[in-house]
């Protein structure tokens, strides 16, 4: 029999005393090694993942080294690879994304923890639980029937006549673009934001609120001053694995942002992102310099979301440990 | 009451109305999205949507039944991929795993979580189609199923951990052996959530375009067998609404309507069932 | 905003089943709060039953009685804190200075009845901030420092925090910083202070620390508090409430109604018949 467990790991409460023959004949010895194999393999893959992700862009890298990141020209024919126009598009298009969703995120998360009885505002709590779950596809396919037009026909117009002072707002403006793509992007993360916040503000104590109120505060003054500071942790957690989303989405911008390699301050041009670079030229990459650097893009972008993602659970961890830290009596 | 007073009153009812605005915004989106489907889609919902081939490329007419079957197929392999390792994983770290694997192993799961999809699909591509010099059904799911471990590691992790000790106890003290146990008191205790795990994490993969680019590709035709590219759903969908026909839109309205549909109806099912059970952390 | 008095409307009542003879004799001559014919609801449920009592200017009254008697939910009817749940209601007259709480606006109120909760719940800010915040809100006719200064003297913390007034208010014991909730409650000079069993979480040194200062407090401000523990009722209060199941059973002043108890319910109570 194969199943010397000698350096299976020793774990669970009650196994101890019973012999070793009887808990294999029980199957307990077996269960534990197949379960065992399992849970190591999820370790495994994900470090397969990241070593396959490393080793399979040596060539950009040893050939690129940091200018990668620091060069404009993507030209494929002339072997010239440079990140920068994919950094800068994800970059803009999540920070527009961010400048709308958060406030927004925000504003519905209060109403639902603050002032929606608990009989509204988990059914809608629900409902925005169910938009986390459209997928990418449908919101881009949506983005590009309805956004697009509707950007091209009025708001880009409107932003242009009333903001066009500003290089944001200047030049060509057909609808698809960065202004475009931080939009849809918006839409999509924000039930994060709302779903996370509206938990971290319902854990906040009551006694804060009260203690706001009794001290004469309006509600809202007793919400923003007091209860919103006192979940900020948790907040701005939600803010991170929000952006965390927002790097990561492919096909809603690829279909929204015009798929050029442009870096340019003007919100209505279009331009490409890290994810819809890869997803438009991965099966058309020649040569294997054009893959790899198109994998080294993936493996910055994996990156990316692997420190927001951290950065967001930190963010958790110190909300729970703060609600209980009420000094030492 | 003092001016002051006054005015901050004002502002308290401004802004808490404007936090109902925002609610009310996020909320209608969902609302907006299934309206333009079920308008723009509803119409060309037809039989021969379901059952016919797609038309040469030009021609208006045929179907999306390659792409319907092949979602069929990748989805039922991923799960037979992911699902085992996801669910005996999360057994482990329940049941045997000490303190440090079990980090390990969270950890793991919620890195690769994490990991854009598009990602996903490079490693995919990278271990599945690369060495073989083709892509194929199996290809995709091989991704599919990869996004599909983490949620049901954690999720079977959580609810079988939530599962009062006493039950366990009960089982033990009556001669009966751990996985016996396990089999037949805990996991039954905690059905319910790992049910809803998996078709939570069989919805979030249902929709997933990226990983299928580079793996299952896509295919006009039939795709017999595991080891050819084939059509989905999703990426018939991102296929047609680039393209410049208008029958194509029109199919791909349709696709968009039935494939949200389904995803829908899933997530709804998954948490009534979860509501309807134990009193049980939610995921 | 002054605290020290001025003349309030004194009003009769008839208190159920209480002989008030005694306690008219060496009654103060203003009445802060007055509480009449008052009936508490949860949803379907009472739990106030026909109340009547009334505050009495710069004394200290308690309010005493096993769990569940009532006596949080009766205080906090004071600042209309029960309109923060959904299904409480309240019937019933409670005036201030001679007018209906109920009929004023309830951010006015709530500063010139100001409350102290059961366990410390300082702001996440700093010292400073915590006692600042009342002030800064409601508008302050005195420097904000100043005012800070002062609540922290008459919390009998400002000795205490002086030199740390920037540091987080959590990182002072429990103890302090329930004196910090006092000040801060004190900073928007209330009438009257309610207090919902503020020692319950501290120990016997703070406790003693907080029941000096409210006895010197009581110049200054009418206090109102909630415990249940009878010997600080003894040691604190003026007058004390004795509350049963939502019903107020006696109200006399302290000395009389733990010697001579007019009610056997009160007596049974205090003996420790039951708790």
């Amino acid at each position: 029999m194969s199943t010397t467990s000698t350096n299976l790991p020793s774990a669970g409460p009650v196994t101890a005393s019973r012999s070793f023959v009887s808990r294999l004949r029980e199957g307990d010895e077996i269960a534990r090694l197949l379960t065992f194999l399992c849970a190591a393999s999820v370790v495994l893959i994900t470090v397969l993942l990241v070593f396959e992700l490393w080793r399979q862009s040596a060539l950009p890298r040893h050939k690129f080294g940091f200018s990668f990141f620091l060069t404009r020209v993507w030209d494929p024919i002339a072997e010239q690879f440079g990140a920068l126009p994919f950094i800068y598009g994800t970059l803009v298009t999540a920070a527009v994304a961010l400048l709308l969703a958060v406030p927004l995120g925000i504003g519905a998360a209060i109403f639902l923890a603050e002032l929606a009885p608990l009989r509204l505002s988990d059914p809608l709590q629900f409902l925005i639980d169910l938009l986390a779950a459209v997928p990418s596809v449908i919101y881009g396919f949506l983005g590009f029937f309805i956004v697009v037009p509707l950007m091209r026909e009025w708001i880009e117009p409107a932003l242009k006549k009333s903001l066009g002072f500003l290089p944001l707002f200047q030049g060509p403006a057909y609808g698809i673009g960065f202004l475009t793509a931080g939009i849809v992007l918006a839409i999509m993360v924000i039930p994060y934001i709302i779903s996370v916040s509206r938990e971290v503000l319902l854990s906040v104590p009551r006694d804060q609120r009260e203690a706001a109120l009794a001290l004469g505060s309006t509600r809202w003054e007793s919400t923003w001053k007091v209860v919103v500071p006192f979940a900020r942790t948790g907040i701005m957690g939600s803010i991170f694995l929000a952006l965390a989303r927002a790097l990561g989405e492919t096909m809603a911008v690829t279909m929204v942002i015009g798929n050029t390699p442009t870096i340019s301050a003007s919100l209505f041009s279009s331009g490409y992102s890290i994810a819809a670079v890869i997803a438009n030229e991965f099966t058309e990459a020649t040569g294997d310099l054009y893959l790899q650097s198109l994998i080294e893009l993936g493996l910055v972008l994996f990156l990316l979301t692997f420190i927001l993602n951290g950065l967001a659970r930190l963010m958790m961890l110190l909300t729970t440990r703060r609600g209980t830290g009420m000094g030492n009596a | 009451m003092t001016s002051r007073l006054r005015w901050r009153k004002l502002i308290s009812g401004f802004m808490l109305t404007m936090t109902g605005v925002c609610a009310l915004v996020a909320v209608s989106v969902l609302f907006l999205i299934l309206g333009y489907l079920v308008y723009n889609g509803g119409t060309s919902i037809n039989w021969a949507f379901f059952t016919k081939l797609p038309a040469p490329v030009g021609e208006t007419g045929g179907g999306m039944a390659n792409a319907i079957l092949g979602s069929a197929k990748l989805l039922l392999l991923a799960t037979l991929i992911g699902v085992p390792i996801g669910f005996f994983g999360g057994v482990y770290l329940a049941e045997f795993s000490s303190t440090q694997v079990a980090f390990a192993v969270r950890y793991a799961a919620d890195l690769l979580n994490g990991a854009p999809s598009i990602v996903i699909g490079i490693f995919a591509f990278a271990v599945a189609v690369h060495p073989f010099g083709h892509f194929s059904t199996l290809a995709g799911s091989f991704a599919l199923g990869l996004m599909m471990i983490p949620i049901t590691l954690r999720n079977t992790e959580e609810f079988l951990r939530a599962v009062p000790r006493a039950l366990r106890e009960g089982s033990m003290a009556l001669g009966a052996g751990k996985w016996t146990t396990i089999v037949r008191v805990v996991i039954p205790a905690a059905y319910r959530g790992i049910l809803t795990a998996i078709l939570l994490a069989l919805a979030r993969v249902a929709g997933e375009t990226a990983p299928l680019l580079f793996t299952a590709l896509g295919n006009r035709y039939w795709s017999p067998g595991w080891n050819q590219p084939t059509a989905s759903l999703p990426v018939m969908i991102y296929t047609y609404a680039l393209s410049p026909y208008e029958d194509w839109h029109r199919q791909a309205w349709a696709a968009g309507l039935v494939l949200l549909g389904l995803i829908l109806m899933v997530n709804i099912v998954a948490r009534v069932i979860l509501s309807r059970g134990i009193a049980v952390p939610r995921s | 905003m002054q605290a020290s008095a001025r003349p309030a409307l004194s009003v009769n009542l008839k208190p159920t089943g209480i002989a008030n003879t005694s306690r008219e004799a060496s009654a103060p001559s203003s009445m802060r709060m007055t509480v009449s014919k008052v009936n508490f609801y949860y949803g379907e449920k009472q739990t106030l039953f026909d109340v009547n009592m009334n505050i009495a200017q710069n004394h200290v009254t308690a309010l005493i009685g096993p769990s569940g008697c009532g006596k949080s939910t009766l205080l906090r009817t004071f600042n209309r804190m029960h309109e923060t749940v959904r299904n409480a209601r309240l019937e019933g007259e409670i005036l201030l200075d001679g007018q209906n709480i109920l009929a004023q606006d309830v951010t006015q109120l709530r500063r010139r009845v100001g409350m102290v909760f059961q366990r410390p719940n300082p702001f996440p800010k700093s010292i400073f901030e915590n006692v600042a915040y009342g002030p800064k809100i409601n508008g302050a006719n005195a420097p904000i420092a100043e005012i800070v200064e002062k609540s922290l003297r008459r919390a009998a913390l400002w000795d205490e925090v002086k030199d740390h007034l920037h540091k987080s208010a959590y990182e002072l014991s429990g103890g302090q910083q329930q004196r910090l909730c006092i000040a801060r409650g004190l900073a928007v000079e209330p009438e009257v202070l309610l207090l919902d069993e503020p020692c319950s979480a501290l120990d016997p040194i703070s406790t003693a620390k907080i029941e000096e200062l409210l006895v010197q407090l009581k110049d200054s401000c009418t206090i109102a508090i909630v415990t249940h523990n009878m010997q600080q009722a003894a040691r604190v209060s003026d007058f004390t409430a004795f509350l049963l199941v939502g019903q107020l059973v006696e109200f006399n002043p302290t000395p009389q109604l733990f010697t001579t108890p007019s009610d056997p319910r009160t007596e049974a109570y205090i003996t420790g018949r039951f708790g």
